[in-house]
């Protein structure tokens, strides 16, 4: 019996080997696959096991963690005035998910990021929990407030964004109405009621949406700056003051359809000053149409139009339609038929006039820091493109600067220091029946020559009837207070 | 250890007593590792849960160790030359399915569950009505021989057995496998794991009888010997016996451990390879007709072969009347995020499996807090087990023992290789626990009865042969003396 005792004994083996191959497989080839299974359970219980890092904004940190009295996640996260800074955060829930810098930054903020490793290692070795690192941000919390106020007192829907010209550093990014990340970044029925309220099909004032970078409106009026730095870089004039070729009445080529002004305004052969102070639609519709669609795509994809932008949040591509006739592009040179442009990309447009035709590649993390504050990253100002040379910017600030001392954006105005703006007021709906969107774009340029700030305001009113919207009206204030939240400790 | 090497006197007999070394100070002392051992683990799990010593840690010591104390001398004195290994394995293992148990008990997911109680005061009371019955086995089961003579009790007993769970009212179906049955007041018992105990003795019984028959009456057919169609008899009961068991128990793992344990047995007594490929040829096509009526397997086995899709299903309400379950899935995790060393004890989440975490996935927690590293160390001293078992029967001087203890050794691989297998998901889950690392009364009593019977046989075999009769010439020149 006993060669058979043998081989059984050998079988046995033979069992046990099975499950060793099998549990090297597992725990060894498999491991990192299964451990890192987005699935897994573990991967979000590890992500909230500690305080995650901070977004920072001049110093302060804008978030924070709290120890969650609910399930299986340690640590949730609550913010500071969720609601104004909601735009640039995004949010970071143990339910739903993050999104926007919570999500493009959350290695750092977990500190699981491969740059913190030694970090993570030393800590490890040294007993200490994981600890996330920094966000630190561009932004600037008085323009920040000073847009959010602005916008939650006008009560519509609406959005604004300021840049620093000379770097492209985003210093405000303000959308309302807006939501309060903090109240569903939980796990608990709590805060799925508070999400689901939030919900568009619950909520159509769409809270969550950032207006700021992901809704494109049509610029309307505003765009007619890209117009004339089309016409003074394709040579059409080159000053502001020359008299330009525009009869009035105009009927666009190709049609029998009059292009009309908003009211009696002097707009015949107006010169690109005078009509850019009271928004001739007929010069900037016939300059568009006469340079032809592909020279005013080409200048508008200079100011970025055509392409997303990730500052790291992604911003939505901004619309200059391609293949189109001449009243097509006229229409679409006058800001309306399909043109659409992100506030960002306004603010990038008043932006580049106000660096002397250098437009900065806009960017919100100014730098990534370690848990001990050792920085892991700094962003460099990086030049992404020169729609306009020095001098044609030199011409169109001029020009938007009278805009703001006599034309229709004299609601901007601050004493002591230099600002150059264009209003817009974009139709839209079919036949134009819907409210138009209010747009105020403008620079500031304080004595010495350097400009700290570019805006771009939008506000869409539902309630406030079709007169009176007007970027001047609407706008424009809130673009100044945000102008002055900048300029007020530099002066 | 100087009692456990002979003294020279000995030596010098010419005869010389074939005296083996008792070994029982080497028991002694691999008991005590492996009572600090799991000591040491419940230490560490306090530390990581609670940042603290456990407070019942000297209780929890004095415990085990009194416990594997008792084991010792009863050996020492019952069974004086049995396999030294067999007891420090089982305490080690017993303990350290303690230490997990308790783990699992402070788990506040699984304490926020429907029905949940600190299962490990009731393990740890198991174990030692189980180091009771081992003690109580070695005191009474003075040969194992003995149960020879209970062949067909056993059989009965052990149908018997196997028909409680579906017994109406006594009968328990816990996720789709009914092999539980729930005496009121008392818990649940898993009357499987006595049944392969009893059953190994009427296999090595009956064989024991048969063999030869068995064996010598068959036809040589393409290098195999075919038994002849009335010796096929036995194997078909059992097959059928196997078959009924998966399809009204829905239990592949219970049917797949006794078919399999009586086909070794069989081969081992016959030596008749043609048994081997029967048996396998029988449970592949049990196996596979079952499945194909039986919607329970076939939920297990879609659940082997997907068991990500079978996760996800179990988080939707579907309408297909299958419980899905996201067990597997989620033990392969567990052990996934263990890796090569674990997170350390008290520090996984193997509690994710929720149900039976602590009984049939217990080895999941092993996975994920002792990694790669515990695991291959676990399943070697299971290995170690199981071949100390087999040696038992190489020893074993007569044919009842070498089957008794081959049956038994080769069901405990068996069911090694079925459990961790499911978990691990190399073969699909069946409803069955890990021996002495889960949480259970039934399968700690009949795995400790289990180590018993082989400490019993593997004593009887490495008694020294009684010292041959003093030579009869010497002897008669003494009688005969004139007086």
């Amino acid at each position: 019996m006993n060669k058979p005792l043998r081989r059984i004994a050998i079988f046995c083996g033979l069992l046990i080997l099975a499950l060793l191959i099998r549990d090297n497989y597992l725990q060894y080839v498999k491991a990192d696959a299964l451990r890192s299974d987005t699935d897994n359970r573990r991967v979000a219980i590890e992500r909230y096991a500690h305080p995650r890092g901070d977004i920072i904004v001049d110093g302060d940190p804008i978030t924070g963690s709290v120890v969650s009295k609910h399930g299986d996640f340690k640590y949730k996260r609550t913010y500071k005035n969720g609601p104004m800074w909601a735009p640039v955060t995004g949010y970071s829930s143990q339910a739903f998910g993050s999104n926007q810098l919570e999500n493009i930054e959350d290695g750092i903020l977990t500190g699981n990021d491969d740059r913190l490793f030694f970090r993570k290692t030393l800590d490890m070795i040294t007993g200490k929990p994981q600890q996330g690192g920094n966000v630190v941000t561009t932004l600037n919390a008085a323009a920040q407030k000073a847009a959010y106020d602005g916008l939650a007192q006008q009560g519509s829907k609406g959005a604004v964004v300021a840049l620093e010209p000379s770097t492209g550093k985003i210093l405000a990014l303000a959308s309302y109405p807006s939501y309060d990340p903090s109240s569903f970044s939980g796990y608990s029925d709590a805060d799925a009621k508070a999400w689901n309220k939030l919900l568009k099909k619950n909520n159509p004032a769409d809270p969550t949406q950032n207006r700021a970078l992901r809704e494109t409106y049509p610029p309307g009026s505003t765009f007619k700056v890209v117009t004339a730095a089309a016409a003074l870089e394709n040579g059409k004039y080159t000053s502001a003051d020359e008299k330009t070729d525009s009869p009035l009445p105009w009927v666009m080529p190709g049609t029998r359809t009059e292009l009309k002004n908003e009211g009696n305004i002097p707009c015949r052969n107006a010169t690109m000053r005078t009509a850019l102070q009271y928004s001739c639609n007929t010069v900037f519709g016939k300059i568009g149409a006469d340079l032809g669609n592909d020279k005013m795509l080409a200048e508008a994809k200079k100011f970025g139009f055509d392409s997303e932008q990730f500052t790291p949040v992604r911003s939505n591509a901004s619309v200059f339609s391609d293949n189109m006739n001449q009243s097509q592009t006229a229409l679409s040179s006058i800001g309306q038929y399909n043109t659409a442009a992100t506030p960002l990309q306004m603010a990038m447009v008043a932006s580049a006039v106000a660096n002397d035709g250098k437009l900065m590649k806009p960017y919100m993390v100014d730098s990534l820091q370690s848990s001990n504050l050792d920085p892991v990253a700094k962003t460099q100002p990086e030049e992404m493109s020169r729609p306009l040379s020095p001098q044609n910017a030199q011409i169109l600030q001029d020009m938007m600067k009278t805009v703001v001392e006599k034309g229709t954006g004299t609601n901007a105005r601050i004493s002591g220091v230099t600002v150059g703006g264009k209003t817009g007021t974009a139709q839209h709906g079919v036949a134009n029946s819907a409210n138009p969107y209010a747009w105020f774009i403008s620079f500031a340029k304080l004595p010495d020559g350097s400009s700290p700030v570019a805006v771009a305001v939008v506000i869409e009113d539902e309630h406030a009837n079709r007169g009176d919207i007007s970027g001047g009206g609407l706008a424009a204030p809130i673009a100044k207070s945000v102008m002055e939240a900048v300029i007020k400790p530099k002066k | 250890m100087s009692s456990t090497t002979n003294s020279p006197t000995h030596h010098t007999s010419t005869i010389g007593a074939i005296g083996a070394p008792s070994r029982r100070n080497t028991e002694l002392a691999l008991l005590i590792f492996a009572v600090v051992i799991p000591v040491f683990a419940y230490a560490n799990v306090g530390l990581a849960i609670d940042g603290q010593v456990p407070a019942g840690l000297l209780g929890y010591g004095l415990g085990l160790g009194l416990l594997a104390g008792v084991a010792h001398l009863a050996v020492r004195r019952f069974a004086p030359y049995a396999d030294p290994l067999l007891l420090p394995l089982a305490t080690l293992l017993n303990g350290l399915g303690l230490v997990v148990i308790w783990r699992l008990d402070q788990s506040k997911l699984l304490q926020s569950l429907r029905g949940f109680s600190p299962a490990a005061p009731r393990q740890l009371l198991y174990t030692a009505l189980g180091i009771a019955l081992f003690a109580a086995v070695l005191i009474f089961l003075k040969d194992h021989r003995v149960l020879q003579r209970y062949t067909y009790i056993s059989m009965f007993c052990a149908l018997i057995l196997l028909i409680l769970p579906l017994v109406p009212g006594l009968g328990a179906n816990i996720y789709g496998a009914k092999i539980w049955i729930r005496i009121p007041g008392l818990g649940s018992l898993q009357p499987g794991e006595f049944a392969k105990i009893v059953l190994a003795v009427f296999f090595a019984g009956y064989l024991m009888v048969k063999r030869d028959a068995l064996a010598l009456a068959s036809r040589r057919f393409m290098g195999l010997y075919l038994p002849r169609g009335r010796d096929l008899g036995p194997i078909l009961v059992v097959w059928a016996i196997s078959i009924l068991i998966l399809v009204f128990e829905t239990d592949l793992g219970t049917s797949l451990l006794f078919f399999g344990m009586f086909v070794i047995m069989l081969y081992v007594a016959t030596e008749r390879t043609s048994w081997i490929v029967f048996g396998l040829l029988m449970s592949a096509v049990g196996a596979v007709g079952v499945a194909s009526f039986e919607p329970h397997i076939q939920t297990r086995v879609q659940a082997w072969l997907n068991p990500l899709r079978e996760y996800q299903l179990s988080r939707k309400i579907t309408h297909d009347g299958i419980l899905h379950s996201d067990q597997l899935q989620q033990s392969l995790w567990a052990f996934g995020s263990g890796g090569t060393l674990g997170t350390g004890w008290g520090q996984g989440h193997s509690d994710l499996i929720k149900f039976a975490a602590n009984s049939d996935f217990v080895l999941a927690t092993f996975g994920e807090e002792l990694g790669l590293a515990g695991i291959m160390a676990i399943l070697l001293i299971y290995g170690l087990i199981v071949e100390r078992g087999v040696r038992t029967a190489l020893a074993a001087r007569d044919p009842f023992g070498k089957l008794l203890a081959v049956g038994l050794s080769g069901a405990f691989a068996l069911q090694v290789f079925v459990v961790a297998g499911g978990v691990m998901g190399l073969i699909p889950l069946t409803g069955m626990t890990m021996p002495f690392l889960a949480s259970g009364g039934s399968s700690v009593l009949a795995n400790w009865s289990l180590i018993a019977i082989l400490i019993r046989i593997s004593d009887t075999a490495r008694r020294p042969a009684p010292a041959p009769a003093a030579n009869p010439d010497a002897e008669m020149t003494q009688v005969v003396r004139p007086s």
